[in-house]
């Protein structure tokens, strides 16, 4: 019923190929957009922007680029938070050391030095593949968090080699409350989603499915190995390090080299796992589930049980309780998320007449 | 009728506000950024239960602090930042008056509230980690890295090798082998000890482990060659008992390896087995339970079976020890802001401030205590956060720790001259103007 298509006919190749064809789709986007971009920021307390929409939406951002390099081009990678940490320490030396640098150059600048290491760390791409490059991206996880901590001139010299965040300000105007913090981040990680949904379905986005799938057809086919590998370590790269360098600026703060550890790596991946493999929208799903879980249990596991456990105890449960749904979701649907909403989407255009 | 119910509902509705208004005053909240799982578990379990302990005691001895209970809720951290930052914001508006009190017990945490903490007027007191520089309070108001700084900790650990050989000059043309975690928090020693290197004149043999740190031939093989006449061991977690057995098996003397305060523990000594027996570590406060504070927890507290130890024989260990000075350090915060802003009173966070900026515990208070030679007397004031940063050493002899120094005191002038170089740096960077010291009250 909700999905009833009938009425909405497409005349034009343009109206064929939008993003979001049926039309209650396209109005529950831009529902979605005016609740968490409108809405949210008049209504919602300092504790959930700052402690949970914030940071869901960064890593959000994080799980889009590494969707981009693991969903759509099919290389395995472990060093999405080694690529964050170069956004975020490139972001504050731009910042520190070029006077008048405005801050959404210096965020574009971040990303691209991301890019480049990005690059780098990919070439080994070309000649090893899945486990085997899944390894060489951990030798950038370890390499680029060794660096930072190794030459001070990255934390200008800090004892501790960790740096503050500089204020964030554009066109004079100084994001310093949490409201305006969310706002911007919100308009940074929708523009950029937008982007990459684009490139997905452009004629880019099919030249990384066409390696995903077999690399030696899509070689025969036509398609240059090298420049669509690196294009998508560049990308994802550069999606990690803008999603660093907001890390830094509107979210923490305050960051040290050892916080963007192998943990954060295997996070992000899991959250491309939970959210599912080659979807947009599996990178937010899998983000919120990732981080509001562990949250959410913490508030509920006390709640339930009381005092009449021991705290360690409590705190252990947690940990099983995430692992035990974190398995539950990959047996019910090895496709994350996504593919459940797109599973009940399709029921709901049958529904109630599935005959 | 309906005048009645109206009737009715404001009074109660004015019941209820007053009831809570009324219990609500009598209490303090403090909230517990705690980590009971993952690597660091073993630290954070005993720290925090000492730290639950003790403020148990003082509800339950003292009927709380001049009748204020304490209460306080747990948040589970993993040591993770962005787990931290969750139960910051989570708890400060938690409570009648909101967190009174922050202790990260992580550096990373630290550094990542630390500018939040001065936003939201709520005191961060970090006992032996964070930021060193902090201890310069003209520049940081809010943040109060008490008892000792790492820096203040290897310069006693220099002057305590000093007197083992008999005179600070004795230590010219001693090698000294600095065997660090390759972290931000192994690489907080490298500037002091350079520093006190030039003065004393040995030489520094800085050597790296990656972390974890459960494998170490090459940095002992590297020792073995060298032959320095003590390695220091800044380490935290696994290293520790791995380079005491490494240690053992390339035949190095435990009783010329000196631990930090991080790797001076009954967790570090006990899987290494009898390699442990002999290695000496700093510590800012000891272990042990013939203390009449600890007694009192064991009477008051494990004796109505109110404990929040599983493991009762880890009572008196040095991580449990630990967090009793937590405990200790906040309540008489507390105590010493209700001087101030009324007895009997829940207070803000900006209140206990002040409290922390005026603590003094003198020998006669840490007597009434029962916490004398527990931990060192400490007294802060507004230009200085620290205070006295001494240490005591302790020598592990195959059961259990052993003290074997009086406080051991570091180079004042030396690590104070650091302090406030750094933090002049940090407010020069940040535009903060350092606060006028002859001006606080």
């Amino acid at each position: 019923m909700l999905y009833r298509e009938a009425g909405q006919f497409k005349a034009t190749y343009a109206e064929d190929s939008q993003i979001f064809p049926i039309r209650q789709d396209k109005i529950g986007f831009w529902l979605l957009m005016l609740v968490f971009g409108a809405a949210v920021p008049l209504l919602a307390n300092e504790y959930w922007l700052k402690a949970i929409l914030i940071p869901v939406l960064i890593f959000s951002l994080a799980a889009i680029g590494l969707n981009i390099l693991t969903g759509y081009a099919g290389q395995l990678s472990l060093g999405s938070a080694a690529f964050m940490a170069v956004g975020a320490f490139a972001a504050y030396n731009f910042i520190l050391r070029i006077e008048g640098m405005p801050f959404l150059v210096a965020l574009v600048l971040a990303g691209l030095t991301a890019a480049l290491v990005g690059i780098l760390f990919g070439l080994p791409s070309l000649r090893i593949k899945g486990f085997y490059l899944a390894v060489a991206t951990l030798a950038a996880q370890f390499f680029i968090v060794w660096a930072l901590v190794k030459f001070p001139w990255f934390s200008n010299n800090s004892s501790s080699g960790v740096v503050t965040a500089q204020d964030v300000t554009i066109l004079g105007y100084t994001f310093a409350t949490p409201e305006a913090k969310y706002v911007l981040t919100f308009l940074i990680v929708a523009f950029m989603a937008l982007l990459a949904k684009n490139m997905v379905r452009s004629s880019t986005g099919r030249a990384w499915m066409a390696v995903r799938d077999m690399d030696v057809a899509a070689q025969v086919i036509g398609f240059r190995l090298m420049r669509t590998k690196l294009l998508a370590f560049a990308v994802s790269s550069f999606y990690c390090g803008v999603a660093g360098a907001l890390y830094a600026y509107t979210y923490i703060g305050t960051v040290e080299p050892e916080g963007f550890n192998l943990d954060l790596s295997f996070k992000i991946l899991f959250m491309i796992i939970i959210g599912g493999v080659g979807s947009i929208m599996g990178s937010f799903l899998g983000a919120a589930f990732i981080v509001l879980l562990p949250i959410f249990l913490d508030n509920l596991v006390p709640a339930i049980f009381g005092d009449s456990l021991g705290a360690g105890f409590v705190s252990n449960f947690q940990l099983i309780v995430f692992g035990g749904l974190i398995i539950f979701f990959l047996i019910v649907e090895p496709h994350g998320l996504a593919r459940l909403w797109q599973i009940a989407k399709e029921k709901l255009r049958l529904w109630p007449f599935p005959h | 009728m309906k005048l009645k119910t109206t009737v009715l509902l404001g009074a109660a509705l004015a019941g209820l506000l007053g009831t809570s208004l009324a219990s609500a005053a009598e209490e303090q909240f403090i909230g517990l950024p705690s980590y009971r799982v993952g690597p660091y578990a073993a630290g954070g379990s005993g720290l925090f239960g000492g730290w639950i302990d003790y403020m148990t005691l003082i509800n339950e001895r003292d009927g709380g602090i001049n009748g204020v209970k304490l209460t306080w809720e747990e948040c589970e951290t993993e040591y993770n930042n962005a787990r931290g930052v969750e139960c910051y914001e989570r708890m400060k508006k938690k409570g009648a008056t909101g967190n009174t009190v922050f202790q990260p017990v992580s550096t990373g945490i630290t550094y990542s509230v630390l500018e939040k903490v001065a936003q939201d007027k709520i005191p961060m007191v970090t006992i032996g980690y964070g930021r060193t520089d902090a201890a310069d309070g003209r520049v940081f108001p809010w943040v109060f890295p008490m008892i000792t700084t790492y820096w203040s900790q290897a310069s006693a650990i220099v002057n305590y090798m000093g007197q083992k050989e008999g005179g600070m000059d004795k230590l010219k043309g001693k090698k000294i082998g600095l065997l660090y975690h390759d972290s931000a928090y192994g690489k907080e020693s490298h500037a002091i000890m350079d520093k006190l290197a030039a003065k004393h004149g040995f030489e520094v043999m800085k050597i790296a482990v990656a972390h974890p740190g459960n494998e170490q031939q090459s940095q002992w093989l590297q020792i073995r060659q060298a032959k320095p006449d003590y390695v220091v061991l800044w380490g935290w977690g696994v290293m520790n008992p791995t380079a005491i057995k490494a240690a053992a098996k390339t035949g190095y003397p435990r009783e010329k390896m000196v631990g930090v305060w991080w790797s001076g523990a009954e967790e570090d000594t006990i899987p290494a087995g009898t390699a442990a027996k002999g290695f000496v570590a700093a510590g800012f406060n000891v272990a042990g339970a013939n203390y009449p504070v600890i007694a009192d927890v064991k009477k008051f507290v494990y004796g109505k079976d109110k404990g929040n130890m599983e493991d009762k024989t880890r009572v008196g260990s040095v991580y449990y020890n630990r967090g009793v000075v937590h405990g200790i350090i906040t309540v008489e915060a507390i105590r010493k802001a209700q001087e101030k802003y009324g007895k009997g009173k829940a207070l803000t966070g900006e209140q206990v401030r002040w409290g922390f900026e005026n603590l003094n515990l003198d020998d006669a208070r840490l007597k009434a205590l029962g916490a004398t030679g527990f931990l060192p007397p400490l007294k802060i004031t507004c230009a200085d956060h620290e205070g006295p940063g001494k240490v005591k050493f302790q020598q592990w002899d195959g059961n259990q720790w052993k003290v074997i120094t009086d406080w051991v005191d570091s180079d004042r002038p030396l690590v104070r001259g650091m302090i406030e170089e750094s933090a002049a740096a940090y407010a020069k960077e940040k535009g903060i103007k350092p606060r006028d010291c002859s001006k606080e009250s």
